[in-house]
Parts: structure tokens; sequence; C-alpha cells
């Protein structure tokens, strides 16, 4: 799985818990926080969702690590890829 | 299923009740995949914002109005933040706004809608020297972080008084937010008072069309389409423990269940006294002291029909605003709330069936007990009357001779045995116990509390609570084993 894929996952997965965000254009390098009213609840349900549809853990103290997306796709892939 | 399958049955969160802090929490917990198990004494949802049929006419417990409503797509507001974390679209609420609301002390009136500027411009004109003072205030609250679970408690009567030299102002502004939410008597903590200034004053008032049945199905329904399991009429007679560690609970029927975490919505004390342990000092003292009467008459006319435009009156006629226990009689009828649920703008073609007029008062929970059963009914009548007098002399009189009475359909008074009986809260304490604790910790490390006692208040407080204490103790660091 690329980095590419793993972002869109991401991006799916917010689709899903805040269906009233617009994920359309954003910036990879930006900090996901600074481009929609996301709060900490928030990345409680992405790390929620990557578990229960993907089985990946996320330890709480890797969270930062979600920041962007492109953090997202250099902690998440091999992740993934070790699956 | 019968109640006696789920004996010894294991579940990875059991939640004491089905109010609407316990529904907020097991939605987030089944939303989790946890298998969760939800259990009320009671044979309805929702606890104090709960509802009753006589006579085939459906009458509101709580919820005079949704406090914290914001339009739609509001970012960052507790509303919006909370049916996020329910997964609820917003329009399932099916929320109005209010028309206008009022604070009517002797000789002093403030008006007040869903836009702040309003109620700012009211202060301004009945209170030129104070203004300033206010806008300070106004400030302060709109900087404080009042949700932070580690903030020390402050007296906010002294806080509001750093800003705001009027006493008469002082007590306008605590009425409401007082009878709306505070535990505490004649004065409550500051971050208490800016969390309900907020949904009051910047936020405001709004009402499902159906009142708040349509707020009780969509949580339930929401819980059951994730497979949470609901089971009422199943009350909790202990907590099962080791004197560290919960480990499930004995229930009225006998039967018991296991647990590897619980979230109790029963109260404070109400849960310490299942897990036997004698209630401290510090927790027995802080028994909730303030229930509430209420009356509820159902009219053959609209309330705009009678010139009767406000959504909710708060009420004082005293000189000085007097919140805290009624002492010597049965019902305080110098302050209150008024509420008018037809005054919400459902829009065009939309209005309630009948009208509807609810009165609402401090009472005395040990005076209602008290009574014979004749004698309780006889003190219904007795203080309905008296209530209806007092709401009068506070609307537009419609017309020389006007008799209330040629137009009531039905009418109903619940009192703090109702209270008790609905939330379960010793001494049918509306806002439960006067000491909260905002972290949800008990001495048993796997016991949480959510709900009332918690500390956050309203319906969106409640659930907010359900939501926060779930996922600060139901979701995170759980699956690291």
């Amino acid at each position: 799985m690329t980095e590419e894929q793993v972002q869109q996952i991401v991006i799916d997965i917010i689709n899903e818990i805040a269906p009233d965000e617009d994920t359309s254009n954003l910036d990879p390098a930006v900090s996901l926080r600074d481009q929609m009213d996301l709060d900490s609840m928030d990345f409680l349900d992405i790390v929620m969702e990557l578990r229960k549809q993907h089985g990946i853990e996320v330890p709480e103290a890797d969270y930062p690590q979600l920041a962007s997306l492109a953090s997202c796709g250099s902690y998440l892939t091999p992740l993934f890829n070790a699956k | 299923m019968a109640t006696s399958s789920l004996n010894h049955e294991r579940f990875e969160v059991a939640i004491i009740g089905a109010g609407m802090a316990g529904l907020a929490a097991g939605i987030r917990l089944a939303i989790a995949g946890k298998k969760v198990i939800i259990l009320e004494r009671h044979n309805a949802s929702g606890g104090l914002n709960s509802f009753y049929s006589i006579d085939g006419r459906k009458y509101d417990v709580g919820l005079h109005a949704l406090t914290n409503y914001v339009p739609r797509g509001t970012k960052g507001a507790p509303l919006t933040k909370l049916l996020r974390q329910l997964r609820i679209p917003y329009d399932a609420l099916d929320l109005s706004p209010q028309i206008q609301s009022r604070i009517a002390f002797p000789d002093c009136e403030l008006k007040f809608t869903n836009d702040f500027q309003y109620f700012e411009s009211q202060v301004a004109e009945r209170f030129p020297q104070q203004i300033d003072g206010f806008k300070k205030l106004v400030h302060d609250i709109r900087e404080l972080d009042a949700f932070a679970l580690n903030t020390p408690q402050a007296s906010a009567r002294q806080r509001v008084q750093d800003y705001i030299q009027d006493p008469l102002l002082e007590d306008m502004l605590f009425c409401p937010v007082m009878y709306y939410g505070s535990a505490t008597e004649h004065d409550m903590d500051y971050s208490q008072f800016a969390i309900m200034f907020r949904s009051l004053f910047f936020e405001g008032f709004a009402r499902p069309f159906a009142g708040v049945r349509t707020i009780i199905k969509l949580l339930q329904d929401k819980y059951r389409s994730l497979g949470g399991i609901r089971k009422m009429k199943c009350g909790v007679q202990s907590i099962l423990h080791n004197g560290k560690q919960a480990s499930g609970l004995l229930l009225d029927s006998g039967d018991c269940i296991y647990a590897d975490k619980i979230i109790s919505t029963a109260g404070l004390l109400e849960t310490y006294q299942l897990f036997e342990q004698p209630a401290e000092n510090s927790v027995q003292r802080h028994i909730g002291q303030l229930s509430f009467t209420e009356t509820i008459t159902a009219l053959d006319q609209s309330p705009q029909d009678f010139g009767w435009n406000d959504t909710i009156v708060f009420f004082n006629t005293r000189e000085r605003f007097h919140y805290g226990r009624v002492e010597d009689q049965l019902v305080d009828p110098t302050s209150g709330v008024l509420c008018f649920p037809n005054n919400y703008q459902y829009g065009e073609g939309r209005s309630l069936n009948e009208g509807l007029l609810r009165v609402t008062a401090m009472a005395n929970y040990q005076q209602w007990c008290a009574l014979d059963e004749a004698g309780y009914l006889a003190q219904k009548d007795y203080w309905y009357d008296a209530l209806q007098k007092v709401a009068l002399s506070l609307l537009p009189i419609p017309k020389t001779g006007f008799s209330l009475q040629e137009h009531t359909l039905a009418r109903d008074v619940f009192t703090p045995r109702t209270v008790r009986k609905f939330t379960g809260h010793l001494n049918g304490a509306i806002y439960g116990a006067s000491h909260k604790v905002k972290d949800g910790r008990t001495p048993l490390d796997n016991l949480f509390l959510a709900g009332t006692d918690q500390g956050f208040l309203g319906i969106v407080g409640a659930l907010m609570s359900g939501i926060s204490m779930a996922n600060l103790h139901g979701l995170s660091g759980t699956h690291s084993a």
C-alpha cells in the first residue's frame, strides 16, 4: 500500500465521522486541525475507525503522528504494510 | 429476551441509567464496538428529561428548552460537537429556535433572544452604569476554559461582583442560570456559571417540535442500531467489588452480570450506596437540597391568542432573588420559571395542537413526601392554583374577567416525589448533589460517574458528560491489552 492510498483511507474516515467538513482540497503538509474544525474527540474517532475498519492500533503516545495527511501517510503506511 | 437470560453474562461496559448521559455513553461505546449494556430501573428512558401520559396526553418532564442552540454547521459549538460524536445528523433533532424570553423582577425586566447583542442592548438600556462591567464579565466568560476537568472551584457570585456592582443586575443574571442548572444553593461554581451562561445567552433556546421524545427516540434508535443492549425495569441493587475493583452488578431480580467497566449515572451518593461504602461525611454533606414542582396546563387556544408571546420567563417577586432550599412550606412561589412550549419558531403551518403553560418553582422534598395520599392530592390542587396566580400576575391580561380555568383542557402537577421517581436522585434533587466529580472517578478503579453529578448540566451537558466519560474511561487505553 502506498502513502497516497493510506492518506485516502484517512480522508474517507474523516468524511465518515465529520460529514460536514470539506475534505476536497486538503494540503497534506498542513495540520488537519488548521484546515478543518477537528478536535481531540474527533482524533479519537479517527483512531477508533482505524482500529475497527483496518485493525490498526495507534497507541496514545503516537497520536501526534496523525497531525497532517503527510504525517499520517508516513506513520501509518508501514503499519498497514506490516499486517 | 427475558431478564433471566442475562444472568452471569459478561459485558465490556455496563451503564447504570438510560438518561441522556447513559444513552450518549452507550452510543459512544457501541460505536467503538464494545459489548455494552444499559440498565434502567424505570420503564421509560430519559431520566429527568422524560415524559409521561395521562388520558392520552403526553407531558414532558424536564426540557423547557434545549439550551446551547446553534444553527446547523456552527463550528466548535457543543451541540455541533456532540452530534458529530453521536453520529446523529443535525436535522434529525428537528429544532426550532425560541421567539423571545425574559427575566422578570419587580420593576425591572430584561428580554433576550438567541441573538446575544439584543440581550446586551437590554442590559445597556436598563443598567447604563453597569454595561462596561457587564461587557468585561462577558469577555471573561467567553475566554474561560470552562470545560477543563481540573479547574478549581470558585465562587461565581464573587467573580460576578468583580464586574457588576448593582445587586439587581447580579440577581437577574443568576436567576436563569441557576434555575437551569445549579445544584448548589445561593451561589455556584464559576465554571458552571460560565457554561450555563454561554448555553443560555451566547447560544440559546430551541425545542424539537415533538418535545423531548424526539431526542430520546433518536438516542435509543441510534444505540439499538449499533447493537447496544438496553434493559428497562431493571434496577441495580448493588455493585459487586473487592474494595479496589468492581466486577459486576447485582440486579433487583437477583441476577448478576459481570462487567470490565461500569459507568454509573445514578448520582454521586446514589452510586456510593450501591457499593455499600458508608458514605464519607464529605459526600453525605453534598446531598442535593433543591427540588422543583411544576404545573402543566393544556389550553384550548394558543398562548399567543391570549397575548402571551414569551418562550420562557424567569421570574422573581422578592427584593433579592433567593435560590435555596424551601424551609417551611411545600413550595416557594416567589421565584420560578414559566414556559410556553408553543412559542418556538416552528415554521409556517406547524403549531402544537394545544396551548401549553408550564410553571416551575422550588419545592421541599421532605414535606411533599410526608403527605398522605389525600393530603398530597389536596396540596397539588392548592399549589396549582397558587402558581397559576403568580403566572398570571406576570403576563398581560387578555381581557377583563379572563379565567384561565375556562380555557383549561387538562392540568397536572409534578412534585419532588415525581422527580425522585424519574431520576432516582436522593431528596428528589433535580440537579443532583452539590459536589461534582468532574473526572468521573470513584474509589473503585473501574467504576466511573457520568451525568448530573459529573457536572455538565442541561440536556446538552448531560449528553456531553456521557460522551466525555465514555471517551475518557471507556475508550482510551483499553485496547493496549
